[in-house]
């Protein structure tokens, strides 16, 4: 059993993510965030609860689908926002966009765009943390489609040769876009069977269960920082809207009939909010908090100036070329 | 003939070449679901099976290097990338195999691999969708690179692509996709390493490629309407050069404006420029220039990405500038678009 209050803020840093992921889906018609976006509604409970085991020392890498990874590590709600907006405010100066996230000050440190682009450099920090003796970890946030990128094998072997301080956390969501696992991998197949064969110590958590997760994680990380090696979670969940953009998109047809009506009987948020019962007058705050810093977020996303265009040359290098006109 | 986009075109291409050859097979992420690839493939699996037409792990370089694999097999194989930045993890299998193979190993082999690759275009693609690295294929010897602008080259050149005996690579313009026109029925194909003459006129010979070609259209539209003519090239292939039709143009005008979408340093323009002034010196009444995009990383932010963006009204600043002309025809444009980052205000996202 959790303390009541660790497992209360477990609930409002996922209620953190699906009111921030509702709200830029809300929004998002109204075409003002001009970029692609993947939201993680109903894969909450596996970015708090791994974030929960994480300090802001420690370091996160994630993928395309990273607001909630961002949220949860306790990145700056009204930074994410703007820079879904392009705005001079945004945590890239609107440079990134949705895809390219990082807040350096809470640990994360970055999401990227290609599949399994951001393993390595995940993996590279953590071998930047055994050099210089930290008790940091970074964490390795992945979709079940980027073990299918060699440079996750590369990656992970280099990681156990040199048992780095390394948490790969993989939402297995089933789908990388619009196909099914079985189109991809062979039946029957373990990822945490892969991941120990190239010399990860492997665990499989229900990845709707913020509590199970947070709970396993916690231990790995401590293990972690004794230097047992780097180490694989498997945490099953859903993606409950389209794969990029706003919408719902169980009409197209590739998922199986009620395949996403089970998962959502299978909420993790409403799975949490029946296990812990919190009262009510806290929920109705924590809501109509979470209600106001959100409002406010796209309220000054919208009022902030986007960056000038003639910084958009700014920065390319950190020691400016001086070429010879 | 029919009246159709480039999507389709290039649709019904891929539907006739693996009629005509059972050899040739077709694969890549996303080419069976739902979207299918921005309905190209639509209908394809289908119509030709699974064995045939099929979706592919998330792994670029393993599967470039099996379709390189099949091609010395016998096979042709078609491989789709909704982006050529997913594509970059393949460089080894393209460059370091695909493009020397041939020459390393002899006559008995070829690798007629096609690569389909879709360029981002708006809506804040940002640094790692948007990528134009034509010039990164060009620079490398063994390959053959294209870059249709209409529906009737997109359709040709991908045949001539697809039954090409080297590996091509096949840039596929986002926005190119939604381009109308005339496309001949039937397996008609449209060489590789030939130029298209667009427009003629005696003022400055523009070369564009891919969806450039349309903006320089508006531009040259204009530049008409103030009774300068100038002459457009359609470059459509960009390996190899057709330098013989470019020469023949600025031979006539003693002017040149290449426009590029890749990055300025080491681009396409630049080599077009280079060949005409090494080889043509005497050609040229004006130093020639280019547009490109800019020599940074495209940000995805709407505040900053408009002057990635090469329009019709920059050709026709460049070319008056080229020109001297003290009067810039810029009202006879056609309106501009309500946002920069789109092809149209029908386009509303995600991707
Ligand atoms: C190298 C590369 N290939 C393809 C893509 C297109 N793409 C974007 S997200 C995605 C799905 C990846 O699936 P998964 O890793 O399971 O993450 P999920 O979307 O399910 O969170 C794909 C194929 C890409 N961004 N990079
Ligand atoms: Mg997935």
């Amino acid at each position: 059993m959790m303390n009541r209050e660790f497992s209360l803020q477990l609930l409002h840093d996922m209620l953190l993510v699906r009111r921030s992921e509702e709200a830029i889906a809300r929004h998002y018609p109204q075409q003002q965030m001009r970029c692609p976006v993947h939201l993680s509604i109903g894969q909450e409970a596996a970015a708090v609860g791994i974030c929960a085991a994480l300090t802001h020392q420690d370091q996160a890498v994630s993928t395309h689908r990273s607001h909630a990874h961002y949220l949860a590590k306790g990145g700056d709600l009204d930074a994410l926002i703007a820079e879904l907006h392009g705005k001079a405010t945004g945590c890239c100066g609107g440079r990134g966009g949705s895809m390219h996230l990082s807040d350096r000050r809470v640990g994360f440190l970055a999401s990227t765009a290609i599949v399994g682009n951001s393993i390595p450099v995940g993996v590279g920090m953590a071998l930047s943390q055994q050099l210089k003796r930290s008790q940091a970890v970074t964490c390795v946030f992945l979709g079940d489609g980027a073990v299918e990128e060699g440079v996750f094998y590369e990656a992970a072997n280099f990681a156990a040769v040199r048992r780095l301080p390394v948490l790969f956390a993989c939402e297995n969501n089933r789908y990388s876009v619009y196909a099914g696992l079985e189109k991809r991998q062979p039946a029957g197949r373990k990822l945490t069977a892969l991941a120990e064969g190239i010399g990860l110590r492997a665990w499989e958590v229900d990845g709707n269960d913020v509590e199970a997760v947070a709970e396993l994680t916690a231990d790995v990380v401590a293990s972690l920082r004794d230097g047992a090696g780097p180490a694989f979670i498997e945490m099953p969940t859903y993606r409950w809207l389209e794969h990029c953009g706003h919408a719902d998109d169980d009409h197209l047809g590739y998922r199986p009939e009620g395949e996403l009506a089970a998962w959502q009987a299978r909420d993790p948020l409403m799975a949490m909010l029946a296990r812990i019962q919190p009262d009510a007058a806290w929920l109705a705050a924590t809501e109509s908090v979470l209600a106001q810093r959100i409002d406010a977020a796209f309220q000054r996303a919208l009022a902030a100036p986007y960056p000038s265009p003639a910084s958009a040359f700014d920065g390319i290098y950190a020691s400016p070329l001086q070429e010879n006109d | 003939m029919a009246r159709i986009h480039a999507a389709q075109a290039i649709h019904d291409a891929l539907h006739l070449a693996m009629a005509a050859d059972p050899g040739v097979v077709c694969y890549g992420l996303g080419i069976d679901d739902p979207k299918r690839i921005f309905g190209t493939t639509a209908g394809l699996q289908e119509a030709f099976g699974a064995e045939r037409v099929f979706d592919m792990p998330t792994a670029e370089n393993a599967m470039t290097g099996i379709g390189i694999g099949a091609a010395l097999g016998g096979m042709r194989p078609v491989m789709c990338h909704q982006r050529l930045d997913f594509f970059l993890l393949a460089m080894d299998q393209l460059v370091n195999n695909a493009a020397k193979w041939r020459y390393t190993f002899g006559e008995g082999h070829k690798v007629p691999l096609t690569l389909r690759l879709i360029l981002g275009r708006g809506w804040g693609q940002g640094p790692t969708h948007s990528q134009n690295l034509q010039a990164w294929f060009a620079h490398v010897p063994g390959l053959k690179v294209v870059m249709p602008a209409s529906a009737a080259d997109a359709k040709g050149l991908l045949l001539s692509a697809i039954f090409d005996d080297d590996p091509v690579v096949f840039l596929e313009h986002r926005w190119i996709h939604a381009a109308i026109g005339e496309v001949p029925d039937g397996d008609v194909r449209v060489p590789i390493g030939k130029a298209a003459t667009v427009r003629e006129g005696d003022a400055l010979t523009i070369v564009a490629m891919s969806y450039l070609v349309a903006e320089a259209h508006h531009a040259c539209r204009a530049l008409e309407q103030a009774g300068v003519y100038c002459e457009l090239i359609d470059l459509r292939t960009i390996k190899p050069l057709d330098m013989a039709t470019i020469r023949a143009s600025v031979a006539r005008t003693g002017r040149l404006l290449v426009l590029d979408s890749g990055f300025a340093t080491g681009s396409v323009a630049g080599e077009i420029i280079a060949r005409i002034a090494m080889d043509d010196w005497s050609l040229l009444r004006a130093a020639p220039q280019r547009l490109a995009a800019p020599d940074c990383p495209e940000p995805t932010s709407y505040g900053l990405t408009r002057q990635f963006y090469t329009e019709a009204g920059d050709i026709v600043r460049a070319a008056g500038k080229m020109l001297g002309l003290s009067q810039l025809p810029l009202e006879a444009l056609p309106p501009a678009r309500t946002h920069h980052d789109v092809p149209g205000d029908w386009f509303t996202g995600p991707f």
